[in-house]
C-alpha cells in the first residue's frame, strides 16, 4: 500500500505543452506513471509526445477517467487551474508551481475543503510511491520501494534524505513534498495520520524548516497519536530573523518560528532529531 | 516587500483611515515648503521623520519635533542625508534620502494598536487590537497575551461590521467611538485583502482627547508572490533601501541573502540551501550567504549566481551543492564552466552534483580543465570547502 497515490492513479498534466510540463511528463511516464491526458486550452484534440491533449480538465476526466492532476501552469493561472481540477472530479491535485499569492491560496484551500478535494503543494516537488507511480518532479532513480514514509516542506532536501535512505537500503512507501508556502494544501499532520494507518509504512521521516509552527503541531500530534518511529530534521538553524529564506513560508517573524524552538519541541515530544542534514538516514536507521 | 511610512500613510488615506496631514520631501527646500504650508494652516507643532525601512528611528535621532519654521529647517537639515543607525539597520546604518513632514496630533487620551497578519495555523487572517499601543506588539504578546484581542476572519466571508464592533467594545471604547473604530478595522482589513498584504500594523493608533482615532504610524508589508498582480504596489518598491547584491540577484530570479561568514554557497532549493548552511556551521565553518538558484535555473542565472557570490569580498571559498530535480545537473555544470571562464575564479571551489543528469554534469566539469574539487556526500562537501580555508572556518 501507499498513501494518496498508487499504480492505479490516472494522471492528467495541466500545462503539459509547456517546457517543464513536457520534460516532467516524459520523466513521469518513463518512471511508469499512468499519464492519461494533458490539458492546454486551445490544444484539445492534438497529441503531444504521445499524450492526448484536451481543452479542459472536465473533458480530460470524462474521456480518460483521470483522478489525479499535476499542475505546471504559470503562477498567475494556478489558482484557476487548481479550482478547475477540483470542480472537474479530480480527487487529488498536485501543484508544483511556486509563487502563488498567499491570500489566493487561502481562498482556494477553503473551497477545496468544501469540495473534499485534496491538494498537495503548491511550491512542492510532488509525491512518489516508489515502484508504483511518481506524480512530481523528483528524480525517480534515487528512490527505492520500501517501508519508510517521508514528509517534507522542501524539494531538494527531500531528495537528499531519500538518497541517504536508499543508500542505507531503507526503501520508501511514499514521499510527499508538502511545499514551502505559508498555507500548504496538505500539512504534516494529514500525512502523519495516513502513514500511521498505512500497514506498509513502518517508520517516518519528517523534514521541517523555519517559519510558522507546523513542526510544533506535528510534534505534539506524533507524541499523542503516532506509534511508529519518527526522525526529524529542521532546516534553517543559521537563518537570520526577519528574512525570507527562499520559500515564502520560511521566515522567522516576531521571534517565532526558529529552528531552535522547533527542535526543542520535537525533543520534548520524544522525537529523534538528526543533528545535521547528513545523518538523517542514519538517525532513522538507529531507531529500527 | 516593504514600503516607506509616507507611502503607507497614503494607502491608509485611500482606505478612509484617518491620518495626520503630511508630505514627503527629498530636498531641504521641499521640506521647508511642506512645513510652511502646515504652519500656515494653523498647525502648532510638527515632526520631521526620516524615511528608511527600519524601526527604532526615534531613539536614533531620526524623528525630531519642530514648533516653528526655523526649528523645522534645523530638523530637516539634520535628518536629510544623515546615516541613521538603529538596531534594525545594522552597524553600517542607512542613508536618509527622504523625510516626511507631518503635523503633530492634538492631546492624546490613549494609544491603541491594530494589526492584521495571516494566521498560518488557522489559515485565515487575524485582526489584532490592543490597548497597549506605542510599544512593540511582540513584547505585549510575550508579557501580557491577554491584552491582545483577536478576531479571525473567514477567508470567503470577509470581515463583517459586527467583528469590528466586537473588537471596539472589547477595547473598552464606547458611544460613537465603537462605530468609528469598527469602520477603521473593517477598512484596514479591506486594504489587507485588496493589496495582498502580508502584514499591516497601525502602532500607535491614537485616541485623541476630542475622541478621534488617528493612525500615527503604520507599517505595511506585502506578499512578494502577489507583486505580479499588484502593479501599483510593486512600483512603490525603493531599491535604494535594499542590498545591491540582493537586488541584482532578484533581477536574475535568484534568491540571495548576504550573511556574515566566508564560505559562499550556491544551492538549488531553499530547504537544501538552509541545510547546506547548517552543515557548514556544524563542521565549524561560516556561510557567507544563502543562495537558492531556484527550480527553473538556466545556464545564464547560474552564471549570474556565481558573479553575485564572487562579488562578495568576504567569500574565501565556494560550495556548490546541487541535487537535480527540475534543475538538470548538466545545465548547472555548463553554468559553472561559463562563469569560471568569465570571472577570475581564483577562490577554491567544491562542487557536489547529484540527481538528474548528474553523470553528464560531472563529465562536463571533469573535461573543462577547471580546478574543482568534487564531492559525493554532503558532509564530505562541507568538510572539503572548510578544509581549503586552512584551519577553522574563519
Amino acid at each position: 500500500m501507499s498513501i494518496f497515490v498508487d499504480a492505479e492513479s490516472k494522471v492528467v498534466v495541466q500545462g503539459l505543452t509547456g517546457r517543464e510540463g513536457t520534460f516532467q511528463a516524459l520523466q513521469m511516464k518513463n518512471y511508469g506513471t499512468d499519464i492519461v491526458a494533458g490539458v492546454t486550452p486551445g490544444k484539445g484534440g492534438t497529441i503531444h509526445e504521445g499524450i492526448p491533449c484536451f481543452n479542459s480538465v472536465e473533458q480530460a476526466v470524462g474521456e480518460t477517467g483521470a483522478d489525479v492532476s499535476i499542475i505546471f501552469v504559470p503562477r498567475q493561472f494556478c489558482s484557476d487551474a487548481i479550482l478547475e481540477a477540483a470542480f472537474s472530479g479530480i480527487r487529488l491535485v498536485v501543484c508544483i508551481t511556486e509563487g502563488i499569492p498567499a491570500l489566493d491560496m487561502m481562498r482556494v484551500k477553503t473551497l477545496l475543503g468544501e469540495l473534499g478535494v485534496r491538494l498537495i503543494g503548491p511550491n512542492c516537488p510532488g509525491i512518489i510511491s516508489p515502484g508504483k507511480t511518481k506524480v512530481g518532479i523528483m528524480p525517480g532513480h534515487i528512490h527505492k520501494p520500501g517501508r519508510v514514509g517521508v514528509i517534507s516542506r522542501s524539494g531538494t532536501l527531500t531528495y537528499e534524505v531519500v538518497d541517504q535512505l536508499t543508500r542505507l537500503d531503507l526503501g520508501q512507501s511514499t514521499c510527499i513534498g508538502i511545499g514551502g508556502d505559508p498555507i500548504p494544501g496538505t500539512n504534516f499532520i494529514d500525512c502523519l495520520e495516513l502513514f500511521e494507518q498505512d500497514a506498509d509504512t513502518n517508520a517516518i521521516v519528517l523534514i521541517g524548516e523555519i517559519g510558522g509552527n507546523a513542526e510544533e503541531s506535528a510534534a505534539h500530534y506524533i507524541h499523542d497519536h503516532v506509534t511508529k518511529p519518527v526522525t526529524c530534521f529542521i532546516a534553517g538553524q543559521t537563518a537570520p530573523p526577519g528574512r525570507r529564506m527562499g520559500h515564502a513560508g520560511a521566515i522567522i517573524s516576531g521571534g517565532t518560528g526558529t529552528a531552535r524552538e522547533k527542535i526543542a519541541v520535537m525533543k520534548e515530544c520524544g522525537i529523534a532529531v538528526a543533528e545535521n542534514p547528513a545523518v538523517i538516514g542514519t538517525t532513522l536507521a538507529s531507531l529500527l | 516587500m516593504k514600503i516607506h511610512e509616507y507611502q503607507a500613510q497614503n494607502l491608509l488615506k485611500q482606505y478612509g483611515i484617518p491620518v495626520l496631514p503630511s508630505g514627503v520631501a527629498d530636498t531641504v527646500e521641499q521640506g521647508l515648503e511642506l512645513a510652511r504650508t502646515l504652519f500656515d494652516r494653523g498647525c502648532s507643532k510638527l515632526f520631521v521623520k526620516a524615511q528608511v525601512h527600519a524601526g527604532g528611528r526615534g531613539k536614533a535621532g531620526g524623528i525630531l519635533p519642530a514648533a516653528d519654521l526655523a526649528e523645522a529647517e534645523d530638523a530637516i537639515r539634520r535628518i536629510l542625508g544623515m546615516t541613521l543607525i538603529t538596531p534594525q539597520t545594522g552597524s553600517e546604518g542607512k542613508l536618509v534620502r527622504k523625510v516626511m513632514v507631518v503635523e503633530a496630533s492634538g492631546p492624546i487620551a490613549c494609544e491603541l494598536y491594530a494589526g492584521i497578519v495571516l494566521d498560518r495555523q488557522r489559515e485565515r487572517p487575524v485582526v489584532m487590537v490592543s490597548g497597549e499601543g506605542g510599544t512593540e506588539i511582540e513584547e505585549v504578546a510575550a508579557k501580557m497575551p491577554e491584552r491582545i484581542l483577536k478576531e479571525h476572519v473567514h477567508p470567503l466571508g470577509g470581515m463583517n461590521p459586527f467583528q469590528g464592533r466586537n473588537l471596539a467594545w472589547r477595547l473598552n471604547l464606547s458611544g460613537d467611538l465603537i462605530q468609528q473604530a469598527a469602520r477603521l478595522f473593517v477598512n484596514l482589513y479591506q486594504m489587507f485583502i485588496d493589496l495582498d498584504c502580508s502584514q499591516v500594523e497601525i502602532n500607535p493608533l491614537v485616541l485623541t482627547r476630542d475622541k478621534k482615532l488617528i493612525a500615527l504610524d503604520a507599517k505595511i508589508n506585502f506578499d512578494d508572490s502577489a507583486l505580479f498582480k499588484q502593479v501599483e504596489i510593486a512600483s512603490m518598491r525603493d531599491l535604494s533601501e535594499e542590498s545591491n547584491l540582493e537586488v541584482e540577484a532578484s533581477r536574475h530570479g535568484l534568491n540571495y541573502i548576504k550573511l556574515d561568514g566566508n564560505i559562499g554557497c550556491m544551492v538549488n532549493g531553499a530547504g537544501l540551501a538552509m541545510a547546506t548552511m547548517d552543515i557548514i556551521k556544524y563542521y565549524g565553518g561560516a556561510p557567507a550567504n544563502f543562495l537558492d538558484v531556484g527550480g527553473g535555473a538556466t545556464e545564464e542565472n547560474i552564471t549570474e549566481a556565481f558573479k553575485i557570490i564572487l562579488a562578495d569580498k568576504d567569500v574565501r571559498s565556494v560550495l556548490v551543492n546541487i541535487f537535480g530535480g527540475i534543475v538538470r545537473c548538466d545545465r548547472v555544470a555548463r553554468g559553472i564552466i561559463t562563469a569560471a571562464g568569465n570571472a577570475n575564479l581564483t577562490r577554491p571551489l567544491v562542487v557536489r552534483l547529484v540527481g538528474t543528469n548528474a553523470d553528464e554534469g560531472n563529465r562536463l566539469l571533469r573535461e573543462s580543465g577547471l580546478s574543482i574539487q568534487t564531492a559525493e556526500e554532503m558532509a564530505d562537501a562541507a568538510q572539503k570547502v572548510i578544509a581549503v580555508l586552512g584551519g577553522g572556518g574563519r
